[in-house]
């Protein structure tokens, strides 16, 4: 063993080394905790409006390709354009995402939406015709598919608030909320009675023996 | 161990035994063997995992989020490319999925999912043959993936990394580290006198340090911390096949017979 002495000329060494501790631990105290779990609650907010989008893309098609055999479903068929209509005019941008009123708008609005389709959905049950058009097939698929994409995105949102939130209100992370990011508040939330974990019941009158 | 914040909701979740676990034990072994090697060599060409699960129930949760569950427990398909897809199957619900993982949605289609669940499944199955629907499924997406041979080759070559073995790593930067602490002592005692400028009786100033070999710190620090040698490699799981670290957002569709 060679021990040897080394003499650093810098006076700042002190200071280097300080920081060299107190840098690492300080994002090791969990400064990083609430941006990061802010910016996942974003990302998957941004998810769910995606997936929303993306039912509400498919909604004029459907209605086309329905109304080419069963024109006479006409009130049905308005319900859902006009809820589609009511749909796209809430958006929750992620800035506005801290107002528990404005998210509860945009929920009422989308689940108006849901229900208008499953009725459109039901009554296509009575044309033989139309269930079996390769167009309105597919429309299906791709509703149905959507619906629990929307399920899917909608949990992973629950989950990344919940998790933001509490950054925001236990210990250690409350230390940086009270000291540092003061303008952080709680995301509103899905209110689980309206989301009870599980994707919204549509039926596709896809059931066999029906 | 690693898993322990998950275990509280994946208690129930079956292990990825491989690339078909036939936990409701409807896949004969024959079968089983077949598609074992199918989806291997599937994935050797284009690195796309496609793993065949059966489960006996679902204990009354739907079969859309337990897929998605199941999906994300046993991360399915290529971390950056999240190329995987569960086919599965709940005998006594009577019901099956296809969940198609983020990248692959664009390729196998809900569309194309839930073809292929009407058209090849729910006729074998309610006639009882489980193995050849089964088979004939995953035929069917074999099939629609590789439709786009070009990007199957582009995803296969960006997915093909030389196998690193962890222990291995370890191990090397282990030595180069003792490496540079032990050589390291020895040229800063060796190399001053050399290139240095005398200060004095052993004291040399070289690179704008000064070096002081000769003078022996009383604390010496090298106690011999590495006598445990406990190189428990805790990562070798049995039948060699895990998930790439991929996800899923809920693509594909589902049925029931």
């Amino acid at each position: 063993m060679f021990a040897q002495r080394l003499a650093f000329p810098f006076p700042s060494l002190p200071a280097v080394l300080m920081m060299a501790i107190v840098l690492p631990l300080l994002a090791g105290c969990g400064y990083n905790t609430i941006p990061t779990a802010e910016e996942n609650a974003r990302a998957a907010w941004s998810e769910v409006l995606n997936q929303y989008q993306r039912r509400s893309d498919l909604i004029p098609n459907l209605v086309e390709t329905v109304k080419g055999y069963a024109a006479h479903e006409k009130d049905t068929l308005d319900a859902v354009v006009e809820a589609r209509a009511k749909a796209t005019q809430i958006t929750v941008t992620p800035e506005t995402l801290k107002d528990p009123e404005a998210l509860k708008k945009f929920q009422d609005a989308q689940a108006g939406l849901t229900s208008a389709l499953s009725r459109l959905i039901a009554v296509s049950e009575a044309y033989p015709d139309l269930k079996a058009n390769q167009n309105f097939l597919a429309l299906q698929a791709q509703l149905e598919g959507t619906e629990n994409r929307i399920a899917v995105a909608r949990r992973d949102y629950i989950l990344a608030v919940k998790d933001y939130n509490l950054t925001l209100r236990t210990f250690p992370s409350v230390l940086w909320a009270t000291f540092w990011f003061r303008g952080n508040e709680p995301f509103a939330n899905f209110t689980v009675d309206e989301d009870k974990m599980q994707p919204p019941k549509v039926d596709f009158g896809t059931k066999q023996g029906g | 161990m690693l898993f322990l914040p998950l275990t509280a909701f994946a208690a129930d979740l079956p292990a990825l035994t491989g690339r078909v676990v036939d936990n409701a034990g409807i896949i004969d072994s024959g079968t089983k063997a077949a598609l074992t090697q199918k989806l291997a060599d599937f994935e050797a060409k284009g690195s796309d995992q496609i793993v065949v699960a059966t489960i006996p129930s679902l204990d009354g949760e739907e079969i859309e989020p337990y897929a998605n569950r199941l999906f994300r427990f046993w991360k399915l398909g290529q971390a950056k490319e999240n190329n995987g897809v569960l086919l599965l199957v709940a005998p006594n619900d009577r019901k099956m999925r296809i969940e198609v993982g983020y990248g692959l949605e664009g390729t196998l289609t809900d569309l194309h999912t839930k073809l292929i669940i009407e058209n090849d499944m729910v006729p074998a199955f309610r006639a009882g043959d489980f193995p050849g629907g089964i088979s004939k499924a995953v035929d069917d997406m074999v099939m629609v993936l590789e439709g786009n041979p070009e990007e199957l080759e582009a995803r296969g070559k960006r997915n093909e990394q030389p196998p690193i073995d962890m222990d291995n790593l370890f191990f090397t930067v282990f030595i180069s580290i003792w490496a540079i602490i032990f050589f390291g002592s020895m040229a800063a005692s060796i190399l001053p006198p050399i290139f240095g400028k005398k200060l004095g009786p052993g004291r040399y100033r070289w690179l704008g340090m000064t070096f002081e070999p000769s003078r022996r710190s009383s604390s010496s620090g090298w106690s011999s911390g590495s006598s445990g040698g406990s190189w428990s490699s805790g990562s070798s799981g049995g039948g060699g096949f895990s998930g790439g670290g991929g996800s899923s957002g809920g693509g594909g569709s589902s049925g029931s017979w």
